[in-house]
């Protein structure tokens, strides 16, 4: 099937991506509001020879999140393009794993669809996992590159992009999605199915990858363990001078009506989408606001938000969480610029006119 | 006489396996994980498939054993083996997938994982060393650890009625319709080992077959963990673990054998061996 | 042009899937479309609701609490949306199981007896297609030759052989359409 116009929901977006794409594999287990990524791979069968969406790729409900990230682990061990994608409780479930991945320096994909927070909390949408997701989360140096799509187009689009920067620095990519964008269905033009890559392939550009084939003529070893502390430390160095390429070379936004602006909102995914709306609304009122959106969390756009932010009255986080991304706001900003955060939380939506107000209460 | 008259072909009765490597293995003496190394390595050898086989290994005393192999290695992390066995083999199908595991790593933390790559029936070669202890962190109790059996955390003997029952998980996996051959084998004498590298070339020759898992418990020893001396722990193996863990195939061909069970008693009925025992 | 509407009943009315087929046609008009469903445990058997919005320009968020239109088919629908239509916009409502009554005077409301007609037909699958024909009578933002490419894309090929029968009922809807209060 060639490039086309489809109507679907995020969820689903990122499944056809990834058939689409080349991926080689995918694991996950049910959770709320994702599940749909696994039901349209099982639907479209990407495995099965008899289907017309046959691509060779293997999917998998595994047993949990536990095994889910595992497998993705040891896939990525391999040389495969391999990934999964679950919702905040399962995501926490897969930190240990997300922290093997990094520091095996191995690429692989993990999508986490947002729901409020802490504990079991909601399923309805969130942006509660920032934190967790751009600080850390699991134990050791690492960052997770993170992708935040605004729009189901960018669900689909991030998964191939999120694949590219993952082999490019050898470092797990999340993309860090929400019930809104994971639900909501849009417009998505879909490509042409790509094919993956094939073994030869693998062997020329992944000299890392344990293939089984040990065509170097010497045995490959995975693994996150270095008992020798020098050792772990040059390892380390070598990881944090990949971050730093990254800070340089991948940092993403995209700025909204902000030359004029007066004050600026930022905000990411549907949070940014709801903003937009809010920007309308103002200026039919006469308030001159813009919208910086962050479209990488990690590495945050800290040159874009000091540059466009710093020629700002006011800035206005708006996060549907308790005040997380604010934080990076602030520290890119500086003290030039007075920052303030606007939320809701455990599930709530904010609504634009909600946003309007708050942005009129930091003007006064 | 030079090193290399004595190594004529004439001469030679025994040559390590080049899919060992030069490495120091750090296992203590006695221990039975570096006989089980040889011997997997000796099928790889024999197979002629170390240029096409992708070894797991765990978190526990076997954690390094990917220095040992001169085959490409997967480190898992605590109890996930199966899994990442599990994603290698759908994703590698022509390839051989081996899962090496300890008993705190296979039985304890990662039951779950066992549990379900066995139901799918995946198709790879899973080999569980059970000493009834945890080595590597300084002898704790395992899941395996016998009742009544003294360790770090059951300094008295393990109390059934508070730290739970020996767990027999080798016997719950060979009734899962996903395993094709199970087996509990040891290789404490000669003659032992000689049997265990049947099986796990059998087990290796399976995933050829594409029916499902092929399982080789080791039951072993852990003379550190057990402050024995290894003929003491090899002794002590024979009277007590084999009582309530006795050797034998469980399940060949995918034909599970009944009397198996008879033998070992049921599972709400352990045979009567080990309670109260002390090994000082 | 842009249209925001928020479709509300119970679960099992076909709420969703009356958005999906709005939401195919904007899409077959060359409309840029969005469709956000409540989800979860609301989703099997209690209320259930969509908002589906229409545009010719990129759409900014997804979720809104004001609408251009809102298609009512319960009392508790009613009793969470009447207030969010934009002064001058458009309620539509089934009366079937409403006690209380839009009273707001600064929108246009109309009413569709769909559930009595469909019963009375013996058509009650096709209670929703009554609904969105009463809707396209008021604002007719697809037309006919799009709605039907809509259900062609939004129904799977073995039920094609009953759009026919829906394009049938949104007819119906249409005729049924009654005035309850107009500016």
């Amino acid at each position: 099937m060639a490039k086309e116009l489809v109507l679907m929901k995020g969820n689903q977006a990122i499944a056809e991506a990834a058939i689409r794409c080349g991926c080689d594999g995918y694991f996950g287990y049910p959770i709320t509001p994702q599940s749909e990524v696994l039901e349209h791979l099982m639907a479209e069968r990407p495995y099965d020879p008899n289907s017309p969406a046959y691509t060779g790729m293997a999917v998998l409900q595994a047993e949990s999140e536990l095994a889910s990230i595992n497998m993705v682990y040891a896939g990525a061990s391999t040389g495969k393009r391999v990934m999964t994608s679950s919702s905040s409780p399962g995501f926490s479930l897969m930190q240990e794993g997300l922290s093997y991945i990094a520091g095996a320096e191995l690429p692989a994909l993990c999508v986490n669809v947002v729901r409020g927070g802490p504990g079991l909390g909601t399923i309805q949408p969130s942006q509660s996992d920032y934190f967790q997701t751009t600080k850390g989360g699991g134990h050791g140096d690492y960052r997770l590159i993170t992708l935040a799509p605004a729009s189901v187009q960018e669900m689909y689009d991030f998964v191939e992009l999120g694949f590219d920067l993952a082999f490019k620095y050898r470092n797990p990519v999340a993309i860090l999605s929400d019930g809104v964008i994971g639900q909501v269905m849009e417009k998505v033009m879909v490509d042409d199915y790509k094919p993956r890559w094939t073994d030869e392939y693998i062997e020329q550009t992944c000299p890392w990858a344990a293939t089984g084939h040990r065509s170097t003529g010497k045995h490959r070893i995975v693994t996150s363990l270095e008992l020798e502390a020098l050792k772990q430390e040059a390892i380390n160095d070598r990881i944090q001078a990949k971050y730093r390429k990254c800070e340089e070379e991948d940092a993403r936004y995209e700025a909204i009506q902000c030359d004029d602006a007066e004050y600026l909102f930022v905000a990411y995914g549907s949070a940014a989408r709801i903003c937009m709306k809010s920007i309308e609304l103002a200026r039919a009122e006469g308030i001159k606001v813009g919208l910086v959106r962050p479209i990488t969390l990690w590495p945050f756009p800290t040159k874009a938000v000091a540059e466009i932010g710093g020629r700002m009255k006011k800035i206005l986080s708006v996060e549907m969480n308790a005040g997380q991304m604010i934080e990076d706001v602030k520290l890119a900003v500086g003290c030039n610029v007075p920052v303030e955060h606007f939320g809701r939380y455990g599930g709530v939506i904010p609504t634009p006119v909600e946003i309007l107000d708050a942005l009129k209460k930091m003007i006064k | 006489m030079t090193r290399e008259d004595i190594i004529k072909p004439e001469n030679l009765v025994y040559k390590r396996t080049p899919v060992l490597t030069d490495a120091t293995m750090h296992y203590c003496p006695g221990c039975g994980h570096g006989v089980v190394h040889r011997i997997i390595a000796e099928v790889i050898e024999e197979m002629g498939i170390q240029n096409n086989v992708i070894g797991i290994s765990p978190v526990g005393c076997s954690v390094l054993a990917y220095n040992y192999f001169d085959v490409d290695f997967v480190e898992a992390a605590h109890g996930r083996a199966p899994a990442c066995a599990s994603a290698i083999k759908r994703l590698r199908p022509e390839t051989f997938v081996f899962s090496y595991q300890g008993d705190g790593d296979l039985a304890s933390i990662g039951c779950a994982e066992v549990m379900h790559a066995c139901n799918r029936g995946e198709n790879i070669t899973m080999i569980f060393i059970n000493n009834g202890i945890y080595g590597m962190t300084g002898g704790q109790m395992a899941p395996t650890t016998l009742e009544g059996m003294e360790t770090v955390t059951c300094p008295y003997g393990r109390d059934p009625k508070v730290m739970g029952h020996t767990m027999r998980l080798t016997e719950m996996l060979a009734q899962l319709p996903g395993t094709y051959f199970v087996t509990r084998q040891a290789v404490y004498t000669p003659a032992l080992a000689r049997k265990c590298k049947k099986a796990i070339r059998m087990a290796f020759e399976n995933q050829k077959l594409n029916k499902g898992v092929s399982f080789v418990e080791v039951t072993s020893n852990c003379n550190s963990g057990w402050k024995m001396t290894p003929v003491q722990a090899n002794q002590w193996m024979e009277e007590n673990t084999l009582k309530y863990f006795p050797l034998g195939d469980m399940k060949v061909d995918g034909k599970f054998d009944p009397k198996f069970i008879e033998r070992v008693g049921t599972f709400d009925q352990p045979n009567e061996t080990i309670f109260s025992l002390r090994k000082k | 042009m842009t249209e925001e509407i928020i479709i509300a009943g119970f679960g099992g009315q076909g709420v969703l899937s009356m958005g999906k087929i709005l939401a195919y046609a904007g899409i077959m008009q060359d409309k840029e479309v969005s469709w956000l469903p409540s989800y979860g445990p609301e989703m099997r058997g209690g209320t259930s609701n969509v908002t589906v919005i229409l545009s010719d320009e990129r759409i900014c968020s997804p979720y809104l609490n004001q609408f251009d239109t809102a298609i009512i088919l319960n009392q508790q629908s009613m009793d969470k949306f009447e207030s969010s239509v934009k002064p001058g916009g458009l309620l539509i409502y089934d009366p079937n199981g409403i006690t209380n009554h839009p009273t707001r005077k600064d929108i246009n409301i109309y009413q569709v007896a769909a559930a009595d007609k469909a019963n009375e037909l013996g058509i009650a699958k096709l209670f929703n297609m009554i609904v969105l024909g009463g809707f396209l009578a008021v604002k007719p933002l697809v037309t006919p030759e799009m709605l039907h490419k809509g259900l062609q894309k939004s129904l799977p090929e073995r039920h094609h052989h009953l759009i026919p029968k829906n394009e049938e009922a949104v007819e119906i809807g249409k005729g049924i359409l009654k005035p309850y209060h107009t500016l």
